[in-house]
Formats: C-alpha cells, structure tokens, sequence
C-alpha cells in the first residue's frame, strides 16, 4: 500500500492482492459497512464479509481459511466465505460485500451496492 | 463301563489351572455329554492365564483380562466349580477325593492338575512379611501394593520367571535388584552371550544384576528388611521376590500311594500306575522329564483328553520347546541345543554390535539342532520350523544365520516381504506358541467363522492371547487370508473430516515418510479436502514443528488467532496480554512499566493471574505492537500466556524467605521457566516449584510439579485443574537442580513427541501409563539424556521473543486496519 487509493464509480481500490497472505485476511475500516473482513483464498480468491460472525460478533478476520471457508476464531463456526452463510448445523449469516480484483487490485463496493 | 446306562460317569478335576481346564475344553469338544465334572481349584478365582501374570505386574494387562473362562462358563457346561477349596485326600479303595472344606466327592475318573509349588530355598528369613512368590494372583497383589509403598526390591532368580518378576516390578516403579545363583542371566535358555547381551539391556534399563550370587539370609526381624549374599555384601529392600523356579505339586498323589519321583510318574496316555487316574500338566513327569513350559502342556492336554474321551490311541511325546521372553522390548528366542555338544557338531554365530543383534545356531548332520536369537528374533519361527521338522539345511547353509530373507534369496527364491512369509508357511507351521495354534486353524478359522479381526481370532482360536508376540505373524495371516477384504486396524479415532487416518498414525508416516510441509502430509496421507480444516492443520503444523526443528517452516496461517497474534483474544475481539515473570518475581521497574502501558494505552481491566502474572485486558488489535514494544523496553518478553506452549512455573518463596522452605524453589522456579520458555507442546503446559511439601504453589495440579524434600526433589507430573481435575502422579524423586532440569526436559520432550496434539499431559498419562513415562524417562538413562537432548535443540529455535519481531515489524499487516479514502 502506498496510500493511493483511488475511487472508481461504486468501488473502492482497498489494496493489492498482495497484501493478503493467502489463506488469511486483512481488515478494512469502512464508512459504509463498517469493519469489513477481506479475504484471499489459497486459489487467490478474494472474498469480503462484514467482519463479525452471526453468531457472537467474533472478528472472522482473524479464523482459519480453509477451501472458501472460514473458522471463527470464537466458538469455530465455520462461515462460507461466497455465501456468508453458516455451515450446518449452526444456522445465521455474516453479511457479504461485494469485492473483485482487478489487476491485482482489491475493489470493494463503496455506495449503492451494484 | 456299563454301557447300557444312561447315566454319566462323574469326573472329578483336582486343579483350576491352565493344564487341567485345558483339558476339559478339549475333552467337551471330543465328548460333550460323558461326563459330570467337578472341578476343584486351591486358588479363590475363575480359571485364569498363569503366563500372563508377568503383563499383570508390568501394568499392561489387568487381572479381568486375563481370566480365560469365567463362572459363567462353567455353568453353561455343567461344570461344578468349588473354588478357594483345595483337595487334601485321595482315596484310591473308595475312589473318593476330600477338600479341605470337608466336602467328600466320589469319580469314576479323576484326573490331577495340581500344577507346582514355588521352590523354596533354606534361606534364613524366606516367609517374613515383604517376602514373596512370583506364582499367582495373590504373589502379584503383593508385589503390587508393595510397589506403592516400598521403592526397593530384590528379586532372587535369573531365570524367565525372576527376569519377568523384575521387569514388572521396574515398570511398577521400583528400584530393582536381581540376584543371580549363575554368571550369566537365563543359563538354561540362553548361551552366554546372549546371557551377557540380555544383562547389559536390562542394566541399562536400570535393574542391578548380581550375578554369582549365593543369597545368604534375608535380612529383618519384624519384616524383610533386605539380602545378605554369601561373599558379605548386602542389599537394602523392602520386598524379596524368589523365583527361582517351581517343583511339581505331588503331595496328594504321594499320599495316595501313587509312583512319584520329581512328579506324578504317568504313561504315554497321561495316565497313572491308576487306571482310573490321569495327570497333566507341571505336576507330572513323563520319561523321567518335567515340565515348566506351556507348549508341551497343552499337547498334554490334547491327549488327555483323548483317552478320557475314549480315545486308546491317544500318545503323548514331548515337542522341542522353545522359549520367548516377555519383556517389552527385549527380545529373546531359543530352542534347542544351546551349545555344540561334540566336535561333530557345529557352531554357526552371527554378532552386529551396533543393532544389538546375536545370533547362533547349532547344526548336527546337516540339520537344526538349536538356536539362539537376540536382538531380532523375527526369523525364530523359521528356524524352528526346520528344526521341529529336521529340515536339511545343508543347501543353504552359507547364508542360514542371516536369516530367511537372505537364505530364501540366495537359494533362488524371491526375498519373501513378511505376508510372503506367512503364506510360505505350511498349515502346521505352529504359530502362536503359547497356545499351540498352527496356520492351518486359523486359516480355516478365519474363513468358516468370517473373521476380520486380531481380536476375532484371538477369541475363536487363542492364537496371540497369551504373550501377544506372535500377533503381527496373526495379522498377516488375516491379511493373506481375506486379501482385500482386510482392513487395517488403526485402533485409533479419526483425526479430523479430512482423513481417515488418526494422530499417532500421521505423526509416524509424518517421521517415516520425512514429509515436511503440510500439504505434503495432506497429499501424502490423502486427505479428502486438500487445504484440511480449522482442526486438522495447526495439528498438523504442531507435529512438524515438532518432528523437524529449526528446518520446518512454521506456517502462521494454520495457527489459531492466539498463537498468531501473540495475544489471547477476548469475547469483544481485543485481546489480552500477559508478559513474561519468571518463576512468579517481578520488580519495581516491571511494575511501573506496567502501570504505564496500563494508562498509556487506557487499557480498561488489570487482573493478577492464577499462573502468578499480571494480565492485561481488553488491548486492541492495533495496539498490540506497540504495548509490546514499551514492554520489552523495560525487559519483559511475551509470556505466552495464548498458546499451547510453556505457559507459567509457579513457585513459593522457598528456603529464601519462608521458615519452612527445604529448598530455593524460585530459583529452581526461574531455571525452569528459563530453560523451558517459548517451547511448543499439544497443549498449554504449566510447571510449578513448591519449596517443601506443605506445597504452596500447589505443584501437584501441574504437568510437571516440582516438590523440594530435604533430601533432593520430588517431580510429579501429568495434573491439571480444569474441567476433569486431577492430581500428579510420582515421577520419580532426584537429587540436584541439574536433576530436575534433565528430568523436566526429557519429560515434556517426551509429551511433545508422543501425545496427540490438545490431549493435556494429564489425559496421556491416563492413556499411556505412567510406568510408561517413568520407563522412559527414569529407568532409562540413556533415552533420558536423548530426550532431554532434543528437547534442547528444539529450544535453539523456538527461543526467540515473537513480541520483539513484531514490535520491530513482522507481519505489520496483521495488526493494522486499512483504512480506504473516500
């Protein structure tokens, strides 16, 4: 990250790729959403979800990756990473935010959502 | 015989033992319906596995798992059981027999299974409480409750029964002595180097040997207070074992008027100078020879059974015998000739000092005539195969004594791999000596009975139910026989979803396979789901960290949020943090920094530890860094309070400060911590120091717990608080600082390589014993200083402060919030 951060209509370049370890996740403070957990996948994937599981708020930010899912670190539900949603037989889900990656790029939706 | 009654003629069995209730199963097989039986035993108990008792006082097997046919199984066969009631006379006109009890019986047949006595030596003392025995349950209930209150022990005998006794009593936790009448160990069993060989093991293994040893007296008035040799040294104890060896129990057959010399005198048939008197078993001498061992006992019983079920055909002759001994670890084969008898005779020897391999065989006329195995024993069947059956080996004798592999390869045959080996093997071929099993009835058990299990076979067949050395040659049968319908026992619970496989059996293939990154275990072991789970991988990451030190690269990313953060997190998501003091002391300078990253930071709740820290809570993520960093400026480090990991040694004041105090244990305290800080365990571990046995720093509720006596130091280890509390069990007690810094080393080595990863110390020293962890690591001075050697290495690496690297910016990322414009 060198601070440029520049807005695109609706998204907002948060960092690269890069500055995610695979299997893991960085956190982005966000006007909108609040805190939002970014994660890149061990196939390079990047998934984000707001950044508290739906079952007592734990940061899933700092789980285990493992596939597209993650383990909170709290009580180890385990949260898909695509969906939000819980794996059986907890039920609940953590909202999703949509982010894509563009020239290794992280882009996170900042407004309306698309 | 009237044959045209109905009625049963009435058996009467004198003797609960192996060599008579053998008999009877035998003979229910061949006549179910011709007989009532009565049976008598001396001893209060169902029939049980006499060879098994030496497992019994080793603490691998129970008193329950060595019964062989319960109550019940008497009363499903019609059996009469009158137990703890021996027989004291035999009338022969009347054909009577009268227990001590007063109950008179009348038989047709009678057959005496008396088994023998221990033999007593004249030796002054021998009869004083705390001597003993090696012969039945009562010997082992003795020796046992002795191992709990006594800590020395001698044991007379060097034979299979002392060496057996010793072993056990070892692995009860005594200090143990052997003498021996001989200058070598198992003379009649072994030649003398192996003799040697065998002493050496079991010295470095920490049983003294006094071998030419003449036992004099057995010291004490009110009990056994130790041994006097004849050449004057004497040998502190608080139990005398004798076993020295057994002498038929003739006594109601000599009563009776029967033909005695060393035993009941019987014929081919088993049969006495009375015709309606059988004998088997150690009782009995046949052409002039006695009998110790099991195998030829049950042939006994084979043909006993016979004549009782009418069979006149039945002979008996006695089979060569051969010999295993049962001590975990060390193993012994014999049979046969020990030594050339003559010059027509030849010697073969075979010796590799380094594996601890002795070998001999004796050949006469270009055949078998003995064998001596120690070391690797694997081929001994082999040998003795061909021995038994008079095999010509003068082809191969250029390779004979280096074993089957080689021998079969350099005749032309494929070197055999061991199912190859089992599957060579005739259906004669004896396989489970104890019980006198051959492959064929196991083959055709295992197919007529659709068995799939060791376990299965064992129940159906008695193959490997005695001394169990014979259950990898089972396995392999199973294997052979169902071919790929066998599947492999593992015994153990899956680690995870994402194998079958459990953690023992990944820690291995983790070692044997050298693998070392995840994903090479992961695709070495095929895992179902390639990246594993939130369980599987800091597993997994633990036993490389573990197996390879300072080359395994640890991988932060399959570590709980704790142990990547260095902090422990908090229902909230801030986390707390716990700096290091060692052994529980702080000082001014600690405490004022403290109370200044308190405020600093505004950390909103400080809270004095159980483990004797100063806890900080409710610290935020992007804090971390720098509430370490003003830390480490005042000297402190990460106490590690987050990980599974050394976590705290708590100590009293000890002999500095307090009045009741033996010993300095804060200073032992800080050693330790300072020797075992930063290490990485299955599970979180706490030590603590107690300055005398009052035990202030309740040391008996840790992994390892440290108790100062006058004398030296206690170590108890395997304890907890928590949910399932329980307390230490004795180690061992040592004499010096230096002592309990090898002992804490070697041990907790010990619970890093062997326990499952989250199993506390406590629950493994449940599952595996603490015989096994004092084997390990006390009776064994050698393993010890292994241990305690790779403990150290492992330290080499693991020592550094994870505090310090990030206060100077490892992995900044993981504590910072990105914070986009908008």
């Amino acid at each position: 990250m060198d601070g440029s951060i520049m807005r695109t209509a609706g998204w907002t370049e948060v960092c690269r790729l890069d500055d995610i370890p695979r299997q893991g996740a960085r956190v982005v403070a966000t006007p909108k959403h609040g805190q939002v957990a970014i994660f890149r996948t061990l196939d390079d994937t990047a998934f984000a979800l707001e950044d508290r599981c739906p079952h007592k708020g734990g940061p899933l930010s700092q789980g285990i990756v493992h596939g597209h899912a993650v383990t909170c670190p709290l009580h180890s539900w385990v949260i898909d990473l695509g969906s939000g949603e819980a794996a059986a037989p907890d039920k609940g889900c953590a909202r999703r935010i949509p982010v894509r990656v563009e020239d290794g790029i992280v882009l996170l939706a900042s407004g309306a959502q698309p | 015989m009237n044959m045209i009654s109905a009625q049963r003629q009435r058996l009467v069995v004198v003797g609960n033992g192996m060599a008579g209730m053998r008999t009877v199963e035998n003979l229910l097989r061949l006549a179910p319906h011709r007989y009532d039986i009565t049976v008598f035993g001396a001893e209060p108990h169902p029939n049980y596995d006499r060879i098994a008792l030496s497992s019994v006082l080793a603490g691998e097997k129970s008193l329950d798992e060595i019964v062989i046919n319960s109550r019940a199984w008497y009363a499903e066969n019609d059996i009469r059981l009158i137990s703890g009631d021996p027989v004291v006379s035999l009338d022969r006109a009347t054909q009577t027999v009268t227990s001590a009890a007063g109950i008179t019986l009348p038989y047709d047949r009678l057959l005496i299974a008396t088994g023998s006595n221990p033999l007593a030596p004249p030796i002054p003392g021998l009869g004083l409480p705390g001597t003993c025995a090696f012969r039945d349950i009562a010997d082992v209930e003795t020796m046992i409750a002795a191992a709990r209150t006594g800590r020395r022990v001698v044991v007379i005998g060097g034979g299979l029964l002392g060496l057996e006794a010793a072993w056990g009593l070892k692995r009860q936790g005594m200090s143990v002595a052997l003498v021996h009448l001989m200058p070598t160990l198992l003379e009649r069993q072994l030649d003398a180097t192996a003799g040697t060989l065998l002493q050496r093991d079991l010295d470095r293994r920490g049983i003294a040997f006094f071998t030419n040893g003449q036992t004099e007296q057995i010291l004490g008035t009110e009990r056994a207070e130790g041994l006097r040799l004849a050449d004057g040294r004497e040998i502190p104890a608080d139990l005398v074992v004798v076993a020295i060896g057994i002498r038929p129990n003739i006594g109601l057959a000599r009563d009776a008027g029967l033909e005695v010399n060393r035993g009941i005198v019987v014929d081919d048939g088993l049969r006495t100078e009375d015709p309606h008197i059988h004998a088997v078993g150690e009782c009995v001498e046949h052409r002039g020879q006695v009998f110790g061992l099991v195998a030829p006992i049950w042939e006994q019983a084979k043909v006993c059974a016979a004549r009782l079920a009418g069979d006149e055909s039945a002979t008996y002759v006695t089979p060569p015998l051969s010999t295993r001994l049962k001590i975990t670890g060390v193993d012994v084969f014999s049979a046969g000739a020990l030594a050339a008898a003559d010059e027509a005779d030849e010697e073969i020897t075979f010796q590799d000092v380094a594996r601890g391999v002795y070998r001999k065989l004796v050949l006469r006329d270009g055949k078998m005539a003995g064998v001596v195995m120690y070391g690797d024993v694997a081929d001994g069947g082999w040998y003795f195969q061909m021995l038994r059956e008079g095999t010509n080996v003068a082809p191969m004798r250029d390779t004979l004594i280096l074993g089957r592999a080689v021998a079969m390869a350099a005749a032309g045959a494929a070197a055999p791999d061991p199912a190859a080996a089992v599957a060579a093997l005739p259906d004669t071929a004896e396989i489970c000596g104890c019980n006198g099993v051959c492959k064929g009835t196991i083959t055709s058990a295992i197919t007529e009975h659709e068995l799939t299990t060791l376990e299965a076979v064992r129940a159906r067949t008695k193959a490997s139910a005695s001394c169990g050395s014979c259950s990898g040659q089972v396995e392999a049968l199973l294997a052979h026989t169902l071919g790929s319908d066998y599947a492999e026992p593992t015994g153990e619970k899956a680690m995870c979803k994402c194998t079958s496989h459990g953690h023992d059996h990944v820690r291995r293939e983790i070692l044997a396979q050298t693998l070392k990154s995840i994903p090479a275990v992961m695709q070495a072991l095929g895992w179902t789901r390639p990246e594993g789970c939130a369980s599987c991988r800091p597993a997994l990451n633990y036993y490389l960290l573990c197996a390879w030190p300072g080359e395994y690269q640890d991988d932060a990313r399959s570590r709980f949020v704790n142990e990547r953060m260095h902090a422990n997190i908090q229902k909230d998501g801030t986390y707390s943090v716990v700096p290091r003091m060692w052994g529980g002391l702080t000082s001014a300078k600690e405490l004022r920094a403290i109370a200044e990253v308190a405020e600093r930071y505004d950390i909103p709740t400080v809270k004095v530890t159980g483990g004797q820290r100063i806890d900080l809570l409710g610290v935020k993520r992007e804090q971390l860094p720098h509430v370490w960093r003003d830390l480490n400026a005042a000297g402190m480090v990460s106490g590690h309070a987050y990980g599974k990991s050394l976590r705290t040694v708590k100590t009293c004041v000890g002999s500095e400060w307090c009045r009741f105090g033996t010993q300095d244990s804060t200073a032992m305290g800080v050693a330790l911590e300072k020797m075992t800080w930063g290490s990485w365990h299955p599970h979180k571990v706490k030590l603590a120091v107690s300055g005398c046995p009052r035990n202030c720093a309740e040391a008996t509720i840790k992994d390892f717990g440290v108790i100062a006596v006058d004398s030296g130091w206690e170590l108890h280890v395997g304890g907890n608080g928590g949910i399932h509390l329980r307390g230490t069990e004795l180690l061992c007690k040592v004499a010096t600082p230096e002592d309990v810094l090898e002992y804490c080393g070697a041990f907790l080595q010990l619970y890093r390589e062997e326990a499952r990863y989250l199993e506390r110390t406590a629950p493994w020293i449940e599952r595996v014993g603490i015989a096994h962890a004092r084997a390990r690591v006390v009776e064994d001075p050698e393993g010890r200083r292994a241990l305690y050697a790779r403990f150290l290495h492992a330290q080499s690496f693991a020592q550094k402060d994870p505090w310090a690297e990030r206060a100077a910016g490892t992995d900044a990322g993981a504590f910072s919030t990105l914070v986009p414009a908008e």
